[in-house]
C-alpha cells in the first residue's frame, strides 16, 4: 500500500468515526436534535410523536404491511365507527385488481404518506385531490346532476368524505332535507359515571361503594397533612357523592408493588375508572405522546396557535380538569382559552353558543343550551360496553370528529341544528373563523341534489 | 345474529383450509378434491345461511310478524340488516381473516352500481346462469397477477321480502321480479396455479 492510499484510509476512517460520534450524540441528546434523522416534516397528525418512529415504524426497514398494522393500531376503531366507505375488503377484492393497479388503496400510506410536506394537502392527503377520478370517472352515468363538476370537488365540504359518510350518504339527506337552521327539540346528552363504574375493573367498588361522603369522612393518613381548601374542594364534587374518598386517588402501587400514599398520584389514577375518557384522550393531538410512552404534550410544541404564557404547560387530566375540584364547566371552556389562541377560540366569547353556555353555567338562568368548547370539541358520545349496553361517556380525542369537520355535523351540529344549515356553517370557513356569529354565506348543493333525483325518478 | 355470522365464518375458514390443503391450491386434484368440488362445497354453506337469514329472520319478522323492518341503514333505523348486506359483511370477515378464496353477491339488475359485473367472466356467468335456470357457470380468469378458478351460481328470490324490496327500491334498475327468479349471482374465486 502506498503511502498516498494509507492517508486516504485514515481520513477515511476518521471521517467516519467523527460522523458516527455525530450522530450517535443526536440520537442520545434531545428531541430536536434527533430531527435530524426525520427525512422530511410529519403532518399536522403525526408531528407530536414523530420522534418515537417506532409508533410508525415498528421496526427498522419495517415494510409497508408492518407500517399499515401501525396506521390500523391507532386508527382502525374510527374507520370501524364511520362505516369507512372504502374498507381494505373493497380493494382486496380480486375484481378490483386493476383499480388496486392504479391506486393501492389498501395501504393508508398510499394517499397519506409521511414526510412529504411538498406534496401534502388537507387531511394528510398526498394524492391529488382529483384522486377519486381513478375509479369513479363514469360517475356522470349513474349521477348526470354531476355533469361537469370537476374530480377536485368531490370532497368539498359537504359532498363526500373517503372514509366517513355517515352524515352525506343519500337517503340521511332526504331524511333531514327541509329541517329549520334551529330545530325546535334541542337533543342533550348527559353522563352518568355512576351506572357505568361497573366496567371500570381496577377500581375497589367494594372498598369505595357508591354512597355520599362528607368532609369528616375522608381518610387520608393522620401524617399526611391535608390543606382545608382541599377537603372542601373534594366535598363539592362527584367524587365525594359517590364515595371516591381521598385514598381511592391517592394510595399507588409503587415499582416494589407496595401500595404507598402520593401527594400527586398522576394520570394512572384517574384512568383506573376514567378508562374510556383516557383512552380517548390519549388517542387526540392532547395525549397522543402519553399513549407513546413520550413525556405529556406541551403547548409549546403544537403547530397551533398557542398562548406563550402556556407553552410550557404539560397536558396530563389535571391540566384541564384540575385537581380535587374537577369542575367540568371550567375544563369545558376555561381550560381550552388557556392555551389556545386561534381566530376561532378567541372568537368564542363573543359567541351565541358562548352567551347560551354563559347563561347556563354561571348566571344559572334560563336556556336552551349552552355550547362550550367541550360541546363541539369533545362531545358526548353513545358508547356501547362489553355488556351491551350503551351510555354517554365525554370523547376525550378532541381530534376524533375534527377533520374533515362534516364529522361533527352528527354528534354535535344536530343536537341543535338543521342538516342543511349545519353543513353549509362547516363549509364557510369565515363562519368558522368568527365561531358561527353570523348566518352561513355558502350554501352546499347536496341535499338539494338528492331531493331533485329522487322527484325526478319518482316522475 | 352476531353469533350466527361468526359461527358461519369460522365454517367457512375451516372449510377452506381444509378444501385448501386437500387440493394443494392447484387446479390439479392429484387426489384432493378440485377447486370446484370446493366452491360447490362452499357455495352450498353460503346459499344455505343466506336462505335461513332471509327466511327465517327477514321475512318472517318482517313481512309476517311485523315487528320489525329490515334496512339498508340498519344502523341508524335500527332495525334487521339486509341479506345482502349479511352476506357482504360475512364476505368481508372471511377476506380480513386471510382466506385465499373470495366471495361477493352480485347482479345484472343491482341496487347498488358497484355490484354490476365487472370482469369478462362475471359478465358472461352472470347472464348464463340467468338464461338456464338451475345450472352453474364455472370458468378461469386471471386478475391482476394471479389466476382464478371462478363459479357463478344463481341466486334466486327466496322470499316474498327479497322481491318486493328489489322491485319497490329507488335505485333498482328491474322492477318485475317474481318469486323464484334469477335475481343475481354468488360469484366465488379460488387461486390456482398458472
Amino acid at each position: 500500500m502506498t503511502t498516498n492510499n494509507k492517508k486516504l484510509w485514515w481520513i477515511w476512517l476518521f471521517g467516519t468515526i467523527v460522523l458516527m460520534v455525530y450522530f450517535t450524540s443526536k440520537l442520545l441528546i434531545s428531541d430536536e436534535d434527533k430531527k435530524v434523522f426525520l427525512p422530511g416534516n410529519t403532518t399536522h397528525g403525526h408531528y407530536q410523536i414523530e420522534m418515537n418512529c417506532s409508533a410508525c415504524h415498528s421496526d427498522s426497514f419495517s415494510s409497508a404491511e408492518d407500517i399499515q398494522k401501525s396506521c390500523m393500531n391507532c386508527h382502525a376503531e374510527e374507520l370501524k365507527i364511520a362505516d369507512d366507505s372504502h374498507p381494505k375488503s373493497k380493494f382486496t377484492d380480486p375484481r378490483n385488481a386493476s383499480i388496486v393497479a392504479k391506486l393501492d388503496a389498501r395501504l393508508c400510506v398510499t394517499c397519506h404518506t409521511e414526510h412529504k410536506p411538498e406534496i401534502t394537502g388537507d387531511m394528510g392527503l398526498t394524492v391529488p385531490v382529483d384522486v377519486c377520478v381513478v375509479c369513479h370517472d363514469d360517475i356522470e352515468e349513474d349521477r348526470p346532476s354531476h355533469k361537469g363538476m370537476g374530480f377536485e370537488t368531490c370532497a368539498s365540504a359537504g359532498c363526500h368524505n373517503f372514509h366517513d359518510n355517515t352524515a352525506l350518504y343519500e337517503d340521511f339527506l332526504l331524511k333531514h332535507a327541509n329541517e329549520s337552521n334551529l330545530l325546535k327539540t334541542i337533543t342533550t346528552r348527559k353522563t352518568d359515571i355512576h351506572s357505568r363504574i361497573k366496567y371500570a375493573r381496577n377500581y375497589p367498588v367494594k372498598k369505595y361503594p357508591n354512597q355520599k361522603l362528607a368532609s369528616s369522612d375522608k381518610d387520608s393518613p393522620s401524617m399526611v397533612k391535608v390543606d382545608p381548601k382541599i377537603v372542601e374542594q373534594w366535598s363539592t364534587t362527584a367524587h365525594s357523592s359517590g364515595g371516591v374518598n381521598c385514598t381511592a386517588c391517592h394510595n399507588v402501587k409503587n415499582a416494589q408493588g407496595i401500595v404507598q400514599w402520593q401527594d400527586k398520584p398522576g394520570f394512572k389514577s384517574c384512568s383506573n375508572c376514567h378508562d374510556s375518557e383516557f383512552k380517548g384522550f390519549t388517542e387526540g393531538k392532547h395525549g397522543m405522546r402519553i399513549a407513546q410512552n413520550m413525556t405529556p404534550m406541551k403547548p409549546g410544541l403544537s403547530r397551533s396557535e398557542m398562548k406563550s404564557t402556556a407553552h410550557d404547560k404539560q397536558l396530563t387530566c389535571n391540566s384541564c380538569h384540575r385537581s380535587h375540584n374537577f369542575d367540568v364547566v371550567y375544563a369545558a371552556t376555561t381550560s381550552c382559552l388557556q392555551c389556545h389562541n386561534d381566530k376561532h377560540s378567541l372568537a368564542y366569547k363573543n359567541s351565541s353558543h358562548f352567551k347560551f353556555w354563559n347563561n347556563e353555567t354561571i348566571s344559572g338562568g334560563e336556556s336552551v343550551k349552552g355550547v362550550s368548547c367541550a360541546t363541539c370539541h369533545m362531545p358526548k358520545i353513545e358508547k356501547k360496553f362489553i355488556d351491551g349496553e350503551k351510555h354517554f361517556v365525554v370523547q376525550h380525542n378532541q381530534n376524533e370528529n375534527l377533520r374533515p369537520n362534516e364529522k361533527m355535523i352528527r354528534s354535535v351540529c344536530m343536537d341543535c341544528h338543521g342538516l342543511e344549515f349545519s353543513i353549509n356553517a362547516l363549509a364557510d370557513q369565515d363562519l368558522i373563523d368568527n365561531n358561527f356569529q353570523g348566518q352561513p354565506k355558502i350554501h352546499i348543493k347536496s341535499i338539494d341534489m338528492a331531493v331533485e333525483r329522487v322527484e325526478k325518478k319518482s316522475k | 345474529m352476531k353469533l350466527n355470522k361468526v359461527f358461519k365464518a369460522t365454517v367457512l375458514g375451516a372449510a377452506a383450509a381444509g378444501i385448501l390443503a386437500a387440493c394443494g391450491g392447484s387446479s390439479e386434484t392429484k387426489g384432493g378434491i378440485s377447486p370446484q368440488k370446493m366452491a360447490d362445497a362452499l357455495h352450498m354453506v353460503m346459499a344455505s345461511d343466506r336462505t335461513v337469514y332471509t327466511k327465517l329472520i327477514v321475512n318472517r319478522l318482517v313481512k309476517e310478524d311485523k315487528v320489525i323492518k329490515a334496512s339498508e341503514h340498519w344502523k341508524d333505523d335500527k332495525a334487521l340488516v339486509l341479506p345482502a348486506q349479511m352476506f357482504r359483511y360475512g364476505a368481508e370477515m372471511v377476506s380480513e381473516k386471510g382466506a385465499d378464496f373470495n366471495y361477493s353477491l352480485l347482479s345484472l339488475w343491482p341496487v347498488n352500481k358497484q355490484n354490476s359485473p365487472k370482469t369478462d367472466v362475471e359478465k358472461t356467468g352472470l347472464k348464463y346462469i340467468a338464461d338456464n335456470p338451475g345450472k352453474n357457470y364455472y370458468s378461469e380468469e386471471t386478475l391482476g397477477d394471479t389466476k382464478y378458478f371462478t363459479a357463478i351460481y344463481a341466486d334466486t328470490g327466496v322470499a316474498p321480502a327479497c322481491i318486493s324490496c328489489h322491485n319497490e327500491h329507488k335505485d333498482s334498475p328491474r322492477t318485475d321480479f317474481k318469486l323464484g327468479d334469477v335475481m343475481g349471482g354468488v360469484v366465488i374465486r379460488i387461486p390456482v396455479d398458472s
